[in-house]
Parts: structure tokens; C-alpha cells; sequence
């Protein structure tokens, strides 16, 4: 079963449609993209699928429950977690406070969640009391997936997780993201970086708000025609 | 000139108290708060309407200990700070709600804000009328301590009363669950949400512990001086400027602030009339908005 479902959605910002009809699945335990140049309506898909804007037309349901609609507050307790490609960390509070507050709607003991994420992200352990504001850009992207981690989300969005990052860091990223993905957490990102197809199992290719493609990754890496016109080869 | 600095710090801690909650509201909510200085004389007249119902109480006619009340101004205190505290957050439902699901600019929101102080400065007028009021009479016994400083009993209690409710407010926001939710709110509002933090729970939080400190400052301000209609919406001014000099958000910074404005003013009329005072804060004020626009005390937000 598909644990998140996109149909037919529309949405944007007051009056200007940016998302033109977007349908898409993603499979439980799978890491899925979404590819697509600055402007092709990523950041929109994943603010539309959580809550943050509403979808003007089409459904998005969550394990076979429709949740278009729903606040990010109700949508965070599902077991969907967002991070956001900007201001994705809480930079005057310290990265034990950001943690904290990914496990804010918890009430069991999250100690022990807070632990693994220490573990798999050692770097920020020694941080610990330090301000998340005076992090560099790598150890603010790992802070902010393990703040989305702290509620252990069966689903995990991310948007470009890569951004901003010195490239050797790049893959270090992704090899996380597929460490996640091994301990049994479904993967929804979207990126301009065309690394993502490496450790996806499938994508989509998305440009001007619209649906250009989808498939395996090794599908998509192999189409010329997509190489070509969307993963700068 | 030792006598000016202790005045100053007694007055800089009530501004301080008053600039706390002020700076707390603006940097969650992000509304300047103009009704803050008359929310806090309507706390300082609900302790007078308690104050004077619990003086027909016998015993609690008793002066406490050294001061110049009696128990019913203390045990006031416990009225008007539910009573403010449910002021503050009705407040907020009816009408800074409304502003925030439209979508309304900042100016908007400081704009009702000043509607809502003149809204209740009326109602203190029908109430109560023009009058100065006291919680207490007679004498207000004195200390003499060394360097010729004459300090009221009663300017001990105030200080060590403020700083108290200063220092409470701090370790909420530093070490409790909520204090922390409410600085993430302050910091990235839309990651709190994303985080499934519930705004505007938060918000009731935010306007209660605001509710509690206004409270406070009124009854505290109202035993330093008199009540009087106008008192919260003059005693505005001195806030303004310390929380500006303090930095949006910041509690350290309000006090930080709230302390100088207040030695400053006091020191101030060692060469000037104190009818001056209030220039003094603003000069202070339009000097740090030069010279250091974010406040001249961190930007920490806590």
C-alpha cells in the first residue's frame, strides 16, 4: 500500500497557481524524489501535502485517509514529519532545545529517541548547549532532520536537503538519509541535486508546476532525453 | 547622588517588571502591545476593589510586618492577577485574533492596540472616576540607611517583589517544556507549527504569564506612587523605551533596560527638573534606535 497518496492537487499563494495537477504515490519503506529546477513548485508540493497551504483542488491522503486540508499541527501527529529547506532550525535555541521541541506533542519519554539521534548524528552530540544559530550548514541540516526524527515518523519529508552544502557534505547527507531509510523510515524529498536519484527508488521529474516524468530511478538515470534536459548531462 | 541611584533602581525595577511583559508579548506574538501600560492600571484598580472588600475583614486590616499596607493589598494581589490574567487572554481572543487570521499588518495590530488601551482607560473612568486613589493611608515608615539615603520600607518589598516575578518568568522560559515551546514560537513561528506546536494555546500562554506580570507592576506601581486613571498609559512611555533598548523578545534585555531607564531618569534630575524625566527615557531611546536599531543588549531572545 502506498503510505502517501497525491491526487490531482492544484494549490499556490493567493491568487497564482503553482501546482498544475499533481498526482503522485509514494511506497512504504521506499525513498522517493522529486526532481526539478528552482521555480518547479517542489517547495509548494511539500507545504501542500503538509498543511502549511491548502490544496485549492485534488485529495492527498495519508495510509488511505484523506488528510488534504488538515493543519501541520494535526498532520505532525500522524506520523509525517517536515522539514523545511529555510529557517528549518530554531537558531536562539540550543540544538538540546530544538530537539526538544521536535518532540514537543510527545508524551511518553522521548529521552531514549533523543539518544539515538545523538548517535546517528554524533557531531551534534558535543553541541549539545551550543545555539543552533552559531551551527555551520551541515550540522544545521542533520539538527534539523533530527528535530523531524524526534517524533519517529513512518515519513519523513524533506526539501533539498542538499542545499547549501559544500559538496563533500553532500553525500554525507544522502548516506544518512539512506541510513534512515534502512531503519524502516519512508523517504518523500525533493532536490535540485540529481545525487537524490542515487540512493532513490524512484522519482519524478517536475518542472513549471507540472509532472514531466516519473519512474524507477535507474529508469530515469538511464533516459537520455531526461539526462539531458533535467539532470545537466 | 548615591541617594538618586537607589531611587533609580527602585523605579527601574517596576519598569523592568512592566517592560518584561511587554517585550515577551511583542517578540511571540509580534504585537507592540500600546494597551500594556493600562492593562496594568486596570490590575492596579481590580487590587484596589479587592483591597478595600478584604479591609472588612478584621485581621486583615493588620499592616504586614514593617510596611505601610495592610494583608487585604497583599492578598489582593491574587485577584488581579486572575483577573488580568483572563483580561489579557479575552483580550487577545476578541480582538487580536480576529487581526491575526486576516492577516493584518504589524501597524494594524499596534493601532487596536491603542483602541483597546483607550477602551479600558474609559472603563476605569466610569468606574472609579478622575481621582487619585491609595491602597493605604498614614504614614509610610522610612529607612535611613548610610550616604544619606532615605528609602520607604515599602521601595524593599517592590524591588524584591519585581525581581522575584522577573527572575520566574526567566526560569519558565528557560527551563520549562512551554517556556521553551513559547521562545521556538517567538523564534520561527511556521517551524512550531510544523513541529505541531498548537499557536494559539501558546499564545493563551503567552498572554497569561503577561497577565500575571501586568498585574503585579499595577499593584506594585500603585504602592510606589497613587492610582489614577492615566498612570499605566503614562508609565507606557518609560516601557517603550526600555524595551526597545532591550531588543525585541529579550527578557534580559527589557530588565537590563528597564534598570537604566530608570537610574537614568532618577540621576537625571540631579541637574534637571524631574518634570523632565520622561525626555530623558526617550532621548536614551532615540539614541540606542541611531545608534544600535536592534537594541543595544543581545539579541538573545530569551
Amino acid at each position: 500500500m502506498s503510505i502517501l497518496k497525491v491526487e490531482n492537487v492544484v494549490s499556490g499563494y493567493g491568487s497564482m497557481e503553482v501546482l498544475h495537477d499533481i498526482s503522485l504515490e509514494v511506497e512504504e519503506g521506499q525513498i522517493v524524489s522529486v526532481l526539478g529546477p528552482n521555480g518547479a513548485g517542489k517547495t509548494t508540493l511539500l507545504r501542500a501535502i503538509f498543511g502549511v497551504i491548502k490544496p485549492w483542488k485534488g485529495k492527498i491522503f495519508y495510509k488511505g485517509e484523506e488528510i488534504s486540508g488538515l493543519s501541520p499541527e494535526r498532520i505532525a501527529r500522524i506520523g509525517m514529519c517536515y522539514v523545511p529547506q529555510e529557517e528549518n532550525i530554531f537558531t536562539s535555541l540550543t540544538v538540546q532545545e530544538n530537539l526538544e521541541m521536535g518532540a514537543f506533542i510527545r508524551e511518553d519519554d522521548w529521552q531514549p529517541r533523543l539518544e539515538e539521534i545523538y548517535d546517528l548524528f554524533p557531531d551534534l552530540t558535543d553541541r549539545r548547549k551550543s545555539r543552533a544559530g552559531e551551527l555551520s550548514g551541515g550540522m544545521r541540516q542533520m539538527l534539523a532532520i533530527g528535530r523531524a526524527l524526534m517524533l519517529n515518523p513512518e515519513l519523513l519529508l524533506l526539501d533539498e536537503p542538499s542545499t547549501g552544502l559544500a559538496p563533500f557534505l553532500v553525500e554525507g547527507i544522502f548516506d544518512r538519509i539512506k541510513k534512515l531509510n534502512e531503519q524502516g523510515v519512508t523517504v518523500f524529498l525533493v532536490e535540485q541535486n540529481a545525487q537524490a536519484l542515487q540512493c532513490s527508488d524512484r522519482a519524478y521529474i517536475m518542472e513549471g508546476g507540472e509532472k514531466k516524468a516519473e519512474g524507477s530511478s535507474r529508469e530515469l538515470l538511464e533516459d537520455e532525453e531526461i539526462g539531458r534536459h533535467y539532470l545537466g548531462r | 547622588m548615591p541617594e538618586l541611584i537607589v531611587y533609580g533602581i527602585v523605579l527601574g525595577s517596576i519598569i523592568a517588571l512592566g517592560s518584561v511583559g511587554l517585550t515577551l508579548i511583542w517578540g511571540i506574538t509580534d504585537l507592540f502591545n500600546c494597551a500594556h501600560g493600562d492593562q496594568i492600571t486596570v490590575g492596579a484598580y481590580i487590587a484596589l476593589l479587592f483591597a478595600s472588600l478584604f479591609s472588612r475583614i478584621g485581621f486583615l486590616q493588620a499592616k504586614v510586618g514593617p510596611f505601610s499596607f495592610h494583608w487585604g493589598v497583599l492578598l489582593a494581589f491574587i485577584p488581579a492577577i486572575l483577573i488580568s490574567i483572563g483580561l489579557a487572554i479575552l483580550i487577545d481572543r476578541w480582538v487580536y485574533k480576529a487581526l491575526r487570521r486576516a492577516g493584518a499588518h504589524f501597524i494594524t495590530g499596534f493601532i487596536a492596540s491603542i483602541g483597546v488601551a483607550w477602551a479600558l482607560r474609559g472603563l476605569i473612568y466610569i468606574i472609579w472616576g478622575a481621582d487619585f486613589h491609595f491602597y493605604t493611608t498614614g504614614l509610610r515608615p522610612m529607612l535611613f540607611l548610610p550616604l544619606g539615603i532615605k528609602l520607604r520600607v515599602d521601595e524593599i518589598f517592590i524591588v524584591i517583589v519585581a525581581w522575584a516575578a522577573v527572575a520566574a518568568v526567566y526560569i519558565f522560559m528557560l527551563k520549562t517544556k512551554m517556556g521553551k515551546a513559547l521562545r521556538a514560537l517567538a523564534d520561527n513561528p511556521s517551524l512550531a507549527r510544523v513541529s505541531g506546536i498548537n499557536t494559539e494555546r501558546m499564545l493563551m500562554w503567552a498572554w497569561g504569564i503577561a497577565g500575571v506580570l501586568i498585574a503585579i507592576a499595577g499593584v506594585l506601581y500603585g504602592i510606589e506612587t497613587q492610582l489614577r486613571p492615566e498612570m499605566g498609559w503614562i508609565f507606557l512611555l518609560p516601557l517603550f523605551a526600555a524595551v526597545i533598548m532591550g531588543g525585541k523578545g529579550s527578557i534580559t534585555g527589557a530588565l537590563a533596560g528597564g534598570l537604566v531607564l530608570g537610574i537614568a531618569q532618577q540621576v537625571s534630575t540631579e541637574w534637571l527638573m524631574p518634570t523632565y524625566k520622561p525626555a530623558v527615557a526617550f532621548i536614551i531611546m532615540i539614541l540606542v534606535l541611531i545608534f544600535r536599531p536592534k537594541g543595544i543588549f543581545g539579541r538573545r531572545k530569551v
